[in-house]
């Protein structure tokens, strides 16, 4: 009997665990260790963060599902991995500790066979000073990366909504918290539903909404824009994210890396070297991205953390790590099998990988400050390595080394978004995206990178519809209700 | 907020595309948008497919 673990219960790593252990069923154990008891639907912690939904609509305990699909869960943290065992015994394992089921500070080994790390980001807050420490968000702004600061960005925006009822003039700042972030469309949706909220309590002229951003411009998105195949055109992204904020009265300023944060008050570096402040009453500022620490060590016990991991904490997989510039950027840099190159056993899935380099071309200040957004990695394409990791797991199990791995290049898979721009069932609007490539392929559709005939966007009411079903579907195939294997990722 | 409001309060503004009332009605007209629901949700099944 084989063991496979996962180290993380996201997108990503509840979509493998759960198509293993369909695929595998008791023949082989599937263990997931996850330091969360809850699964969150990430996507729609933005009706959370405007108290369009409680938490308990965007999250569901863990525990019982797994032990209905008889997967051995551990609600644990990570913390090094040993790909080569130890002296004594060979066998490779992790450390964990736990931070629940009443264990809570206890360290386990747990051996493996196959390892998939698909911890997600730790969300480094820290990167910024005044935005918060390590992980912790700090007292002066809010987020909605987690369902329980979604709910308290809910209620610091009604105590804001409610000083702007009053007659108080308030100003709101959405965007990124720093030059390298990610994850701008949830920001993005967030400052949208923002404004929905303001009109919707009647008190639109009395609140001021700022968007910042280290986007070069409004709609890059960590994915150099998208050129739209709209009504007989090909248009930048730029043109449809400028006209949603100027029909909102929502002002933007971009090429943007904040610098500190203090209590009602942000500093900021443009990549041009020019500086500024901005007050606020209320600010959403999505952090940065890091891998989450985890530690490597060889069978000797020397850490080997530098090679399986690069500086930012992401893992090693098949891509290429080349330093190049952005005019030599191909697909082909990009990882398929997400195996690490050194430990054939060991795959990454979701944000938990290491891109070879963003997609969107890097900048920096004349400072030296680099201001360039990070590729996105969550939601449809963690879903979708999380599978193709799975099934080549799977065969690997089965068939040996020789089996065929699937795969998976973000160069050669589309995405979908919708991202919301204010809720109720006929006056709700969401833009729906669709790409294809995710990452530009500059040599099978040289011009934009991308095939203008599957990317497009538009944004209505049906948009909104869309993204209320996926909710409710995507939350019925996590908790692998009947059919849950016909939903897509 | 009109779009009028929008276009004096600054540069920004003034260079973007805003919807006119027309297009602004078509996005949350329920019949139009039933029609656009399902055209988009076949463009989504299309890239899905390309994608696994």
């Amino acid at each position: 009997m084989a063991r496979l673990v996962i180290l993380g219960a996201g997108i990503a790593g509840h979509t493998a665990a759960t198509f293993a252990k369909k695929w595998l069923a008791d023949a082989h154990e599937v263990v997931v260790i996850s330091p969360n008891s809850l699964w969150n639907w990430i996507p729609s912690n933005i009706w959370v963060g405007v108290g369009k939904m409680d938490k308990k609509r965007v999250t569901f305990p863990l525990a019982p599902v797994y032990a209905k699909a008889g997967i051995d869960f551990r609600q644990a943290k990570a913390l090094a991995i040993y790909p080569e065992g130890k002296e004594s015994d060979k066998h490779p394992f992790v450390t964990i500790e736990y931070t629940g089921q009443g264990r809570e500070g206890q360290t386990e080994a747990l051996s493996y066979d196959y390892l998939i790390n698909a911890t997600g980001p730790k969300l480094n807050f820290g990167a910024t000073p005044g935005l918060g420490t390590g992980s912790h968000i700090g007292p002066h702004t809010v987020s909605v990366c987690t369902a329980d600061h979604a709910a308290e960005a809910h209620e610091r925006l009604r105590a804001i909504l409610d000083k702007a009822r009053q007659g108080h003039r308030q100003k709101i700042v959405v965007g990124t918290g720093h030059g390298t972030c990610t994850c701008h469309g949830a920001a993005f949706e967030y400052a949208l539903n923002v404004e929905h909220a303001a009109r919707q309590a009647g008190v639109r002229d009395r609140v001021d909404i700022q968007w910042i951003s280290n986007e070069p411009y409004p709609g890059d998105f960590g994915m150099d824009g998208m050129q739209l195949g709209i009504m007989g055109y090909v248009t930048s992204v730029r043109i449809m994210a400028e006209s949603l904020f100027s029909e909102r009265g929502i002002h933007w300023i971009n090429s943007a890396h904040v610098s500190k944060v203090d209590a009602g008050r942000l500093e900021y570096e443009q990549v041009d070297g020019t500086t500024g402040e901005e007050a606020f009453d209320f600010a959403m500022l999505i952090p940065p991205f890091s891998g989450v620490g985890l530690k490597a060590y060889d069978r000797q016990g020397t850490e080997i953390t530098d090679t399986m991991f690069l500086p930012n904490g992401f893992m090693r997989v098949d891509a290429d790590y080349t330093p190049k510039p952005y005019a030599e950027w191909k697909a082909s840099d990009w990882p398929v099998t997400y195996r690490n190159p050194d430990y054939p056993n060991v795959f990454a899935a979701g944000i938990a990988f290491a891109p070879p380099h963003p997609i969107s071309k890097p900048r920096t200040s004349p400072r030296g400050t680099p201001i360039t957004p990070m590729p996105p990695r969550t939601g449809m394409p963690s879903g979708t390595i999380g599978k193709a990791v799975a099934h080549s797991i799977v065969n690997l199990i089965r068939e040996g080394d020789r089996a065929k791995l699937h795969t998976a290049s973000m160069a050669e898979m589309g995405a979908i978004c919708v991202a919301s721009a204010g809720t109720g069932f006929q006056s709700g609007q969401a833009v729906s995206f669709t790409m294809y490539p995710l990452v530009k392929d500059f040599e099978t559709y040289p011009g934009t990178g991308r095939d203008t005939k599957r990317t497009y966007g538009e944004i209505g009411l049906s948009g909104h519809w869309i993204k209320y079903i996926l909710h409710h579907l995507f939350l019925w195939k996590a908790k692998l209700k009947p059919g849950w294997t016909l939903i897509p990722e | 907020m009109s779009v009028e409001e929008n276009f004096a309060k600054n540069s920004e503004f003034n260079l973007s595309m805003v919807p006119s009332k027309f297009a602004s009605f078509m996005r949350t007209c329920v019949i139009w948008q039933f029609i656009r629901f399902v055209a988009i949700n076949l463009k989504m099944i299309i890239v899905v497919r390309k994608s696994h």
